[in-house]
């Protein structure tokens, strides 16, 4: 079974001479274990699949399909339920909450879902450790890096059960080396089962993907095909 | 890169016979530029013959087992060459720019639909790089100096391909300022005026 799945999923913004179609006929799967790369230019309607996949907006046509669940079939409270238990997301600037230390960043999203504080802090423990952040967990976000409060927003989205991660440019306001420990650890989640969207226009940050989907203009136009192992290319430099 | 530098590089760290300058020198790079047997031993020929390394007089066994040195002006020669910056001032001939410009021209070929098929294998490229670099985990200094190179490189290539779809966007939306007057000064940038 997907993790998430959209069927022709369009988005309107809009009405008569300003309507705005976001996306057109979107059609995107991605499994269990899998990294998807949505690629394409600013404007290009990559966000907004995000976001749609996310449940944080509504299609205006098309179905939406996460973890067995059609969207459209949802209630609210379902919807936010399913929101705090299974998805995570990572932004661009990191969205921590200030008054906040590393440790109860991460442990927020269960303790919301109604898991004791002291349940929530264990395993918000275990996914700053997992990350090697456990040094940090009692330090705010401003007494972070960089680096470092992408690191604590990635734990925030794969703590407790999570299976679908959604992230958009999560590495953009990185250097290089921070932004390939972000992908790194995404793409160990993803070794670890949890299905992820990463939206870019990133080619580098593409790279990591298992699979890339390119989109212009609210339509994906392209993918990359399933690329053979790594010894090709070695073979093909000889 | 130069085989020359690399072997005279292999031989500051100490004396070395042939076959171990070879094997070193793939390990060195990561398995990421291997070189064919016969290129390590000419060079190491010419080197001798140009007084920048030795190797043992009395000894007339075939360069494998022949252990070598490096001399003084070979020290020299190596470290003027580590800080003599390559020559990157004129462009190169490059086939992608050229393939851009003429789709501009051909009626009927939809330029970023071209631009999209050359982007898609430069990210699969980049993809199976990625695969390396992940697959190594960090522990291979000289393959992930190497792989970061080749993913910069094939970026940039990317990043212009963006850029070009996105001006070829706006001059579609602008068609009175598209004109093939621009054409000869852009083939001279992309090197194909000659």
């Amino acid at each position: 079974m997907s993790m998430l799945e959209l069927r022709q999923v369009s988005k309107v913004y809009g009405q008569g001479a300003a309507e705005v179609h976001a996306l057109r006929d979107v059609s995107l799967e991605v499994d269990p274990g899998m990294m998807v790369a949505v690629m394409g230019p600013s404007g290009s309607g990559k966000s907004t699949l995000l976001t749609i996949a996310g449940s944080l907006e509504e299609p205006t046509s098309g179905q939406v399909v996460v973890a067995g669940q059609d969207l459209a079939t949802m209630s609210r409270n379902g919807k936010a339920r399913l929101r705090r238990q299974s998805v995570g997301y990572v932004f661009q600037d990191f969205n921590l909450l200030p008054g906040l230390t590393a440790a109860e960043n991460v442990a927020l999203p269960l303790e919301l879902d109604g898991i004791s504080a002291r349940k929530s802090r264990d395993a918000g423990m275990r996914a700053l450790d997992a990350l090697g952040l456990a040094d940090r967990a009692s330090n705010y976000p401003d007494q972070l890096s960089g680096g470092e409060r992408q690191r604590v927003a990635i734990a925030r989205a794969v703590v407790g059960d999570r299976h679908l991660l959604l992230a958009d440019e999560p590495s953009g306001a990185l250097d290089s080396d921070n932004s390939e420990t972000v992908m790194r650890m995404i793409h160990t989640a993803c070794r670890q089962g949890i299905a992820a969207v990463v939206v870019t226009h990133d080619a580098q940050l593409a790279s990591w993907a298992d699979r890339v989907v390119f989109i212009r203009d609210g339509r994906i136009v392209d993918q990359t095909t399933p690329a053979p192992g790594p010894e090709s290319l070695l073979r093909q430099q000889r | 890169m130069s085989v020359r530098h690399a072997l005279l590089a292999l031989l500051s760290e100490g004396p070395k016979y042939g076959l171990r300058l070879r094997e070193e020198f793939e390990a060195g790079t990561g398995e990421v530029w291997p070189l064919n047997i016969g290129q390590v031993y000419t060079t190491l020929q010419r080197l001798e013959r140009d007084g920048l390394i030795e190797s043992d007089d009395d000894d007339e066994r075939d360069s494998p087992q022949k252990r070598f040195r490096i001399t003084a002006d070979g020290e020299y020669e190596l470290a003027a060459w580590l800080r003599t910056p390559p020559d990157m001032s004129s462009p190169p001939r490059d086939e992608l720019v050229i393939k851009v410009l003429v789709a501009l021209r051909v009626p009927g070929t939809d330029v970023r639909e071209v631009i999209q098929a050359h982007r898609r294998y430069l990210v699969e490229l980049m993809q199976q790089w990625t695969r390396i670099k992940d697959a190594d985990a960090g522990g291979d200094l000289a393959l992930g100096l190497a792989v970061d190179a080749e993913l910069f490189r094939l970026d940039a290539v990317v990043r212009w391909l963006d850029a070009a779809d996105g001006r070829i966007k706006r001059a579609a939306a602008e068609p009175q300022k598209a004109t093939r007057d621009d054409l000869p000064r852009l083939r001279m940038r992309a090197g194909t005026a000659r």
